[in-house]
């Protein structure tokens, strides 16, 4: 059957259309070999717009069909579904981008037509040699793997479980809760945040579709959409979980203290064998290895001495555990901007400069201080606190990018300490920036409450006094930009209100979950708009902070998103994975197995009998690395096949030499 | 002078994305580099190259992910150990080796491929075109 090409030029509004000459492309494209109908329209993925091409297939028997418009990355499952619908194979379309590749990265109409042509005629050459393949269709397992159990995960767990799906999450620390559960009061509505956390920790620890592993940490993960095969480390707690009782007794016969840097962030003290907190979930201790006696000395026991069910298991080592997950949710988080960075403010170095965990802390009613905000000499009251905003972010020497959380958290900082203290309260701001529910109303409440904004990026925290007043206080040296003057404001605390960054291993997560981070470090969703919780891996779910910063509103819709994303799969019952595998021609293979060493995946295997080389279609996810390696041209990729490949290249080349040769004759 | 024509190939993960990115903020680079999309770089074989230098191509660009964050975990350690020897054969028939750039983008880089647009047109620009230069080695 001879080809019947339908080529479609989109305007994109003007997102093209401003740019390139649609109209032109159009009447160009219509002319080249095998082209049966060739239009433009103002938006190509709207309905009016698939059904224009449903309908052209239908109608003129078109047996191909080329899209001109945005990135594949965006449209391309629009318009093989449209065609689809229409009866054709959706592996007989090809796509031409035209807007990210053309009209968003040309000014000139001169130049942008010309390039926009050549796109479509390589993509009108490829699609001629194009073949139908047949999607391989495989049941999704309805097991979901979460990573990460602040609230972002939690969320996300509660919904899968509570639909009836079991979750396996796994979590680092000893108990879940994340960052909230560090945290004293939620913004705007100053709700307690442990009183909000801990019953939907409760109702993971105790789900019958969860299976929660703490202090666990995933090592690998194999597979794909539908079927991962994920290795976790279950790393030994030295505590025997079924039969622990949570008492607490191991904790305070424990001899050994530490201090607490991650859930006190080191405003206090734990001992060697611990939960971080009284709510935690699992109420299972850990021992600290690095910390205990015993294991530093070979003496002591203290913990399984008065144990009173035998749970201390000195002797427990880490636990190598493989579960099936059809889909995989990532709730990572974020770490603390270091404020220790910014030498200039003194933090690490000045006592009474208090990161903003470490004020979480220090206002929290089960911190270290009971809830009584102090200085470092745990007596003090302060008379005068300045709050410094924007600490490491929106700083082009540290992060660029907005926090988000940062100036909600020093309005709910400077209500806190007035209402525990009454000290005079100065913010020191670049901008407020407060967008949410409820948000700017709780603003203008802390400025009718009587605390004092300043305006301007501090310089300098410093306790070398210069002016009388200034004597044993905390200087803040700032710009007034409000009134265009110096200032230098003695107080008795600072706050720094850090921002958030990416996880320090989130390149490595990424790694390993087979996603990607953004110039910043987050993980990267699929769409920043349209898909903010799918990656571009199938069946890898993002939630929470570890996608960008983020409240607490904002990441329980995320997990409830993801979740949702994942349901939906798992609704499906199956799931179709990539068509476009390798296939090895066993006339011409040699049998010289370079294309066995290349593989990825252990995805071709050697037939001893014949001597060929064979693909397991299954296991070959269609990277090509096998075609470029054979060296007797025996093994193909399809839908990247030579021939496609050269065909594509050869329309561009042909285009860009005939307007060149045209160029010169009008010359 | 005619403008360079220049072909490259994208692995569909990292730079095509890198593309993308580069689009989305507007990034404005030379119209002479004509973008194919493959899976991986790893797919890109030799042969491919050296058809696309005989169609006539003044320039080849091969972009994959950076070492390590390659979506099919080691595919562009091929491209990576192949196109160099390919580079220098090229340079042993007489062709530039400029002709053929083997680089990284990631999918965040927009601005790092514009630049690599930008400067591989700039490359290529300085030398003659593909078709004569070839003429010249015949003689």
């Amino acid at each position: 059957m001879a080809e019947r090409i339908g080529v479609y030029i989109c305007h994109c509004g003007t997102n093209i259309a401003g740019t390139v000459d649609v109209a032109e492309v159009s009447r160009w494209a219509g002319l080249l070999p095998n082209v049966v109908v060739s239009r433009d329209y103002k938006f190509m993925c709207s309905n009016p717009g698939q059904e224009l091409i449903e309908k052209d297939i239908r109608e003129l028997g078109l047996n191909r069909v080329v899209v001109a418009s945005c990135s594949p990355h965006l449209h391309e499952a629009t318009f093989r579904k449209a065609c689809a619908r229409a009866g054709l194979n959706p592996y007989l379309f090809e796509m031409a981008n035209i807007r990210e590749q053309v009209s968003w990265v040309t000014t000139d109409k001169g130049e942008a037509t010309p390039k926009a042509k050549a796109l479509v005629a390589a993509a009108v050459y490829r699609v001629a040699y194009q073949q139908p393949l047949e999607a391989l269709r495989v049941p999704i397992d309805p097991h979901v793997l979460i990573v990460g159990g602040g609230i972002a995960g939690i969320q996300a767990a509660l919904e899968i479980a509570d639909s009836g799906y079991h979750v396996y999450m796994v979590e680092r620390e000893p108990s879940i809760g994340g960052h909230m559960a560090q945290l004293d009061k939620t913004f705007p509505t100053l709700d307690c945040s442990a009183c909000i956390l801990t019953p939907k920790m409760v109702s993971v620890g105790t789900h019958k579709n969860i299976t929660l592993f703490t202090w666990s940490e995933v090592e690998k993960v194999e597979g794909y959409v539908g079927n991962f095969t994920v290795t976790i480390r279950k790393r030994a707690r030295y505590v025997d979980q079924s039969i622990c009782t949570g008492c607490g007794i191991c904790q305070q016969k424990c001899p050994k203290k530490v201090i607490d840097e991650v859930f006190e962030a080191g405003l206090g003290y734990r001992k060697a064998v611990y939960t971080p907190f009284p709510q935690a979930v699992p109420n299972h201790p850990v021992i600290d290895r690095e910390n205990c006696i015993f294991f530093a000395r070979g003496t002591c026991k203290a913990c399984e001495k008065f144990c009173p069910t035998g749970a201390i298991k000195f002797d427990q080592q880490d636990e190598i555990l493989t579960v099936k997950a059809g889909n995989i949710i990532l709730a990572t988080g974020y770490d603390l901007f270091d404020a220790r960075r910014i030498p200039q403010y003194g933090y690490g170095r000045l006592a009474n400069v208090f990161s903003s965990l470490e004020f979480e802390r220090l206002s929290n009613a089960a911190g270290p201080t009971s809830g009584h905000i102090v200085l470092r000499d745990g007596v003090t009251v302060p008379q005068s606190v300045g709050i410094i905003h924007c600490v490491g972010s929106r700083d082009h020497n540290y992060n660029p990018y907005c926090s988000a959380i940062c100036c909600m958290q020093s309005l709910k900082f400077a209500h806190l300490v007035k209402e525990h203290t009454g000290a005079t309260v100065y913010n020191f701001y670049i901008d407020i920036r407060t967008p949410g529910k409820g948000y700017d109303e709780f603003y203008q409440r802390l400025l009718e409450e009587g605390t004092l904004f300043v305006r301007g990026k501090v310089a300098e925290v410093t306790d070398a006094a210069r002016l009388p007043g200034e004597e044993g206080k905390l200087i803040i040296q700032v710009e007034d930009t409000l009134i265009g003057k110096q200032r230098r404001i003695p107080v008795d605390m600072v706050i720094l209100s850090a921002g958030l960054q990416p996880r320090h291993d989130a390149q490595e997560v990424a790694r390993k979950f087979g996603i990607s981070c953004s110039a910043d470090g987050w993980f990267i969703e699929k769409h920043p708009k349209l898909d903010p919780v799918a990656t571009m891996t199938d069946g890898v779910f993002i939630a929470g902070c570890a996608q960008g910063p983020k409240d607490i509103p904002a990441s329980v819709a995320q997990g409830s998103a993801a979740a949702a994303r994942v349901l939906s799969l798992i609704g499906q019952g199956e799931v179709e994975i990539e068509a476009a595998t390798a296939i090895v021609d066993e006339v011409s293979c040699v049998g010289c197995q370079e294309c066995i060493a290349s593989c990825p995946y252990q995805a071709i295997e050697f037939l001893e009998a014949q001597g060929k080389a064979h693909v397991i279609e299954a296991l070959c996810k269609g990277c090509g690395t096998c075609v470029g390696t054979c060296l007797s041209k025996s093994i193909s990729l399809k839908h990247f096949t030579d021939d496609q490949l050269i065909a594509e290249m050869t329309g561009a080349m042909w285009t860009m030499k005939q307007l060149a040769r045209a160029e010169l004759e009008v010359a | 002078m005619a403008e360079p024509k220049i072909i490259s190939f994208l692995c569909n993960w990292c730079s095509y994305r890198g593309a993308d990115t580069a689009g989305l903020a507007r990034l404005q680079y030379p119209p002479n580099v004509k973008i194919i999309r493959v899976p991986c770089s790893g797919r890109v074989s030799p042969e491919l190259v050296l058809r696309t230098f005989r169609e006539g191509a003044d320039g080849v660009l091969v972009l994959g992910c950076h070492i390590g964050d390659c979506h099919y975990s080691t595919g562009n350690h091929r491209t990576a150990k192949r196109l160099p020897i390919l580079i220098k054969l090229l340079e042993y028939t007489g062709i530039e080796p400029q002709r053929l750039r083997v680089d990284w983008v990631s999918a965040a880089e927009g601005q790092r491929f514009a630049t690599i647009i930008r400067e591989f047109t700039e490359t290529i620009r300085a030398l003659p075109p593909f078709t004569e230069a070839m003429q010249w080695t015949r003689d």
